[in-house]
C-alpha cells in the first residue's frame, strides 16, 4: 500500500540537469531499504522552477527539494522517506520573511503564490505517461460532456462566451475561429495543433506537451466536434523529444481506452489525431506555412485570404490553435465560461504562460492572470534580477516582438497594452535584460535570427531583414551615421507593411521598439562611437590604470595574442592594434587595474 | 471508452491515489518513525494504516505521514492525530490491531479511542 509519493520533475530542464539518473537511483535504494511497496516514485511534466532543477516533491507533507543530486537520494531515503525528517538542507529555501525556516508550502512561495494554473494545472502534478492520472483529476470529462450533452454550436458559444483568445502570439479570438471554419461546408475539415515553438528562450508549449499531452489531446477532440471534423494533427518539432515521445504514449492510451477512434463514448462521433514533426524551421510557426509543411512541401507561408478557416490544410477548412490555447479548452468546459472570463482584463480573458529567461533569478515557467504587471512577474515571481544589476528592458514576444523599458513596467499585461507599447503578447517568450545588454545588440541578435529564418519567399522579408541587419551591423561596429537610424526606421515601417506573412509583418518590432525607448544608446554608437554597455566589441578598448597596475606581469601572461608589454613592477600598457576585446586580462587581474571603456 | 460510467470509474478507482499530491488537508496522522518508533514496531503500524485509510475510502479526508521521534521512546510506537480545531490526540504502544481500530472509530466515526491514548493506563 503506498503511503508517499516521491515526484521527480521529467521535463526537458531537469531531464538535462539529470533527473533521470535520480529516479533510476532513487528507485533502487527504495527497492535496497525495502520500501518498494510503501514509496512511489512518479515522473511528472515541469514545476515551473527550471534554475533549481532537478526538483524533486515528497508527498503527502508536500517538501520542496531542489537542486537535488545523485548523491543525495540516499540520504533523502533513508532521512526522509523511512525516518520522516526532511533533508533541510534540500528544501527550496526562497529566502522569504514568510518562511525562515524553508520548510514551507509550495504554493505559499513567492514564485507560486502569485500565479494561477489553468494551462499548466496538471503539469507537476500528475504522471504524463499514465492517463489514468489525468482522469483521476477530471480528464476527459469535458470531451464527455460536449459529446453526451451539448450541440456543436453550444460547444463554439460556450468558448466564445469565455473570451478565449489565441495564447500563440496574435490573440485571435478562439470561439471565432471556431465558428468560421464550423461555418463552411465540406467532406472534411481538420484540427491542427500549432506546436512549433520557435521563439527564442520560449518553452510553454514544450511543457505542456510534456506535462499534460492529455489535456491537448483532449481539446482537439473537443474542437474537431465543435467544426464537424475528425481527424487532428499535431505540428511539433523535432527538437522536442520527450513532448514527442509523451504525445505519442499518450495517444496510443487514449486510443487505446477509445477516447480517440470511432463512436466516442459511444456516440456517432469519430475523432484520430496524428503526430507531424517538423524540422525546426521558424517560419512554419507561422500557420499557412506549417500547413503547406503538413502537406508535404516545403513550408513556405501562403497568402491570407484564403483563411485556414475557409481553405486550409489540403485545400479543407482547418482550425489551428496553439498548444496552451487547446489546454485552456477542457477547463473552460468543466468550469463553465463565467470562471474563465472571471480573471483576466477586459479584453484578455484567463491567464497567460511566461518562460522567463535572461537575467533574473527564477528562470522557468510561470501562468499568471492577464492583467498582473510586468513588474510583479519580473520581481515578485521571478526574484528580480541577479547579482544587484539594475532592470534594463524586458522582451516579450520574441523575435516578433519588442523590447520593454522600465517607465512601462507596471502595464497590466494583455493583448492590447503589449501592443500599444511596442510589443506584442506572442507566444510567451519573456527575456530579461540588465544594464549589461546593449539594446542596439539585442536588436542585432534578432534581426540575425529573423534573417536565417526568413524563408525568402517575398521580396520585403528577405531582403528588407538583411538590409536592416547590416545597418545594425554596422551601427555595432562603429561605423554608422545619424542617417541610417532614419533610413533603418522607414526601411521597418516598409517591411511591416508590405512582408506576406506574420514573420516578416514583425521582423522589424526588435529595432522599432529599441529605437523608440533606447535611441540614445543608438546615438552614443554613431555619434560618439561607444557602446555604453560594453558589449560591442569593435567600440571597447580595455585600458590599463597606471596607478593601479603593480606590474605582476599576470595579464601580460594571460593575454592570447600578447599584445601587453611592460617590464616587472612596471604599470603594463595594452597594444590597442593587437587586442582582440576577449577580457581575459580584466578578468584576472587582481587588482582592478583593467577597465572597459 | 464506451460510456461516461466507464470514464467515472477509472476516476473513482484512481482519485484516491493520487489525492496524496494534494498535499495535507483535513486530518493528519503522523507515525513517529525515528530509530526508537522503528525499533519498537512502527513500520507495520504506518503500513497498516494507510492500507486502513485508503480502503476505507478516507484518502481525500485524512492523510498518513511519519516523523522523526516524539521523544517518549519508551512508550513507542507512538502515533499522533492532528485535527483542525481540535487537540492533538496521542495514541502509545501501537498495533497493526490498535491502529485499524483508530482508523475506524477515530478517522472515520470522529470518537477517539481513549483506552491507547497516552493518559490512559
Amino acid at each position: 500500500m503506498i503511503r508517499s509519493h516521491v515526484l521527480i520533475c521529467g521535463g526537458t530542464g531537469c531531464t538535462s540537469s539529470g533527473s533521470p539518473a535520480i529516479r533510476e537511483h532513487l528507485e533502487n535504494e527504495l527497492k535496497k531499504q525495502g520500501l518498494d511497496e510503501e514509496i512511489k516514485v512518479v515522473q511528472t511534466g515541469c514545476f515551473g522552477l527550471c534554475a533549481l532543477g532537478p526538483i524533486m516533491i515528497v508527498y503527502p507533507e508536500g517538501t520542496f527539494y531542489s537542486s537535488v543530486t545523485e548523491e543525495d537520494v540516499t540520504e533523502i531515503v533513508s532521512e526522509h522517506l523511512l525516518k520522516g525528517r526532511p533533508v533541510e538542507r534540500l528544501v527550496y529555501n526562497p529566502k522569504s520573511e514568510e518562511a525562515p525556516h524553508g520548510v514551507t508550502s509550495l504554493s505559499e512561495t513567492p514564485f507560486y503564490k502569485s500565479q494561477m494554473r489553468i494551462a499548466l494545472r496538471n503539469c507537476g502534478v500528475i504522471n504524463p505517461e499514465e492517463i489514468d492520472e489525468y482522469i483521476a483529476l477530471d480528464g476527459y470529462v469535458a470531451l464527455g460532456k460536449v459529446l453526451t450533452e451539448m450541440t456543436p454550436q453550444e460547444v463554439i458559444d460556450l468558448v466564445k462566451a469565455s473570451g478565449l483568445r489565441g495564447r500563440g502570439g496574435a490573440g485571435f479570438p478562439t470561439g471565432t475561429k471556431w465558428q468560421f471554419a464550423a461555418n463552411n461546408e465540406a467532406d472534411e475539415k481538420f484540427v491542427v495543433c500549432n506546436a512549433d515553438e520557435g521563439d527564442p528562450g520560449a518553452f510553454m508549449d514544450r511543457s505542456v506537451l510534456e506535462g499534460d499531452p492529455h489535456a491537448v489531446l483532449e481539446a482537439m477532440a473537443i474542437a474537431g466536434y465543435a467544426i464537424g471534423g475528425t481527424h487532428g494533427y499535431i505540428y511539433v518539432r523535432a527538437e522536442y523529444p520527450i513532448a514527442v515521445k509523451r504525445l505519442k504514449i499518450a495517444i496510443d492510451q487514449a486510443r487505446e481506452y477509445g477516447l480517440l477512434g470511432k463512436n466516442i463514448f459511444g456516440t456517432k462521433f469519430d475523432f484520430d489525431i496524428d503526430i507531424r514533426l517538423g524540422a525546426g524551421a521558424f517560419v512554419c510557426g507561422e500557420e499557412t506555412a506549417l500547413l503547406t509543411s503538413i502537406e508535404g512541401f516545403r513550408g513556405e507561408p501562403r497568402n491570407k485570404p484564403p483563411f485556414p478557416a475557409v481553405k486550409g490544410l489540403f485545400a479543407k477548412p482547418t482550425i489551428i490553435n496553439n498548444v496552451e490555447t487547446l489546454a485552456n479548452i477542457p477547463q473552460i468546459i468543466v468550469k463553465g465560461p463565467e470562471w474563465f472570463a472571471s480573471m483576466g482584463t477586459d479584453c484578455s480573458k484567463g491567464t497567460k504562460v511566461f518562460a522567463l529567461g535572461g537575467k533574473i533569478n527564477n528562470t522557468g515557467l510561470v501562468e499568471i492572470p492577464m492583467g498582473t504587471t510586468l513588474r510583479q512577474i519580473l520581481f515578485e515571481i521571478g526574484g528580480g534580477i541577479p547579482n544587484g544589476k539594475k532592470f534594463k528592458a524586458a522582451q516579450t514576444g520574441g523575435p516578433s516582438g519588442g523590447c520593454i523599458p522600465e517607465e512601462h513596467l507596471d502595464t497590466p499585461i494583455d493583448y492590447e497594452n503589449l501592443k500599444a507599447i511596442g510589443s506584442m503578447m506572442g507566444s510567451g517568450g519573456l527575456i530579461v535584460m540588465d544594464e549589461d545588454n546593449c539594446m542596439v545588440d539585442v536588436a542585432r541578435f534578432f534581426l540575425e535570427f529573423t534573417v536565417d529564418e526568413s524563408c525568402g519567399k517575398c521580396t520585403p522579408c528577405r531582403i528588407g531583414t538583411r538590409r536592416l541587419l547590416e545597418m545594425l551591423n554596422k551601427i555595432t561596429e562603429g561605423n554608422g551615421t545619424l542617417e541610417d537610424l532614419d533610413k533603418m526606421e522607414e526601411l521597418c515601417h516598409y517591411i511591416t507593411n508590405n512582408a506576406l506573412c506574420g514573420l516578416g509583418q514583425t521582423a522589424p518590432n526588435p529595432v522599432l521598439s529599441t529605437l523608440k525607448y533606447f535611441r540614445k544608446e543608438y546615438e552614443a554608437h554613431v555619434v560618439d562611437k561607444r557602446c555604453p554597455a560594453g558589449v560591442c566589441k569593435k567600440l571597447l578598448h580595455y585600458v590599463i590604470d597606471p596607478n593601479k597596475c603593480t606590474g605582476c606581469t599576470l595579464c601580460a601572461r594571460r593575454c592570447p595574442v600578447s599584445c601587453i608589454a611592460g617590464k616587472v613592477k612596471e604599470p603594463h600598457v595594452i597594444d590597442q592594434s593587437k587586442c582582440i576585446k576577449c577580457g581575459a586580462c580584466m578578468e584576472n587581474c587582481k587588482f582592478g587595474a583593467i577597465s572597459k571603456k | 471508452m464506451k460510456s461516461l460510467q466507464e470514464l467515472a470509474e477509472i476516476r473513482e478507482k484512481m482519485k484516491g491515489k493520487v489525492a496524496l499530491r494534494e498535499g495535507q488537508n483535513g486530518i493528519r496522522v503522523v507515525v513517529g518513525m525515528a530509530t526508537c518508533g522503528i525499533a519498537a514496531g512502527a513500520r507495520p503500524v504506518l503500513n497498516t494504516l494507510v492500507e486502513e485509510v485508503e480502503k476505507q475510502g478516507l484518502s481525500e479526508k485524512a492523510t498518513v505521514s511519519q516523523t522523526g521521534c516524539i521523544g517518549i521512546c519508551r512508550l513507542e510506537p507512538i502515533v499522533e492525530v492532528f485535527e483542525p480545531g481540535k487537540e492533538k490526540v496521542t495514541y502509545v504502544k501501537m498495533t497493526p490491531e490498535k491502529a485499524k481500530q483508530v482508523v475506524s472509530e477515530h478517522i472515520k466515526g470522529g470518537r477517539p479511542v481513549y483506552e491507547y491514548t497516552i493518559g490512559e493506563k
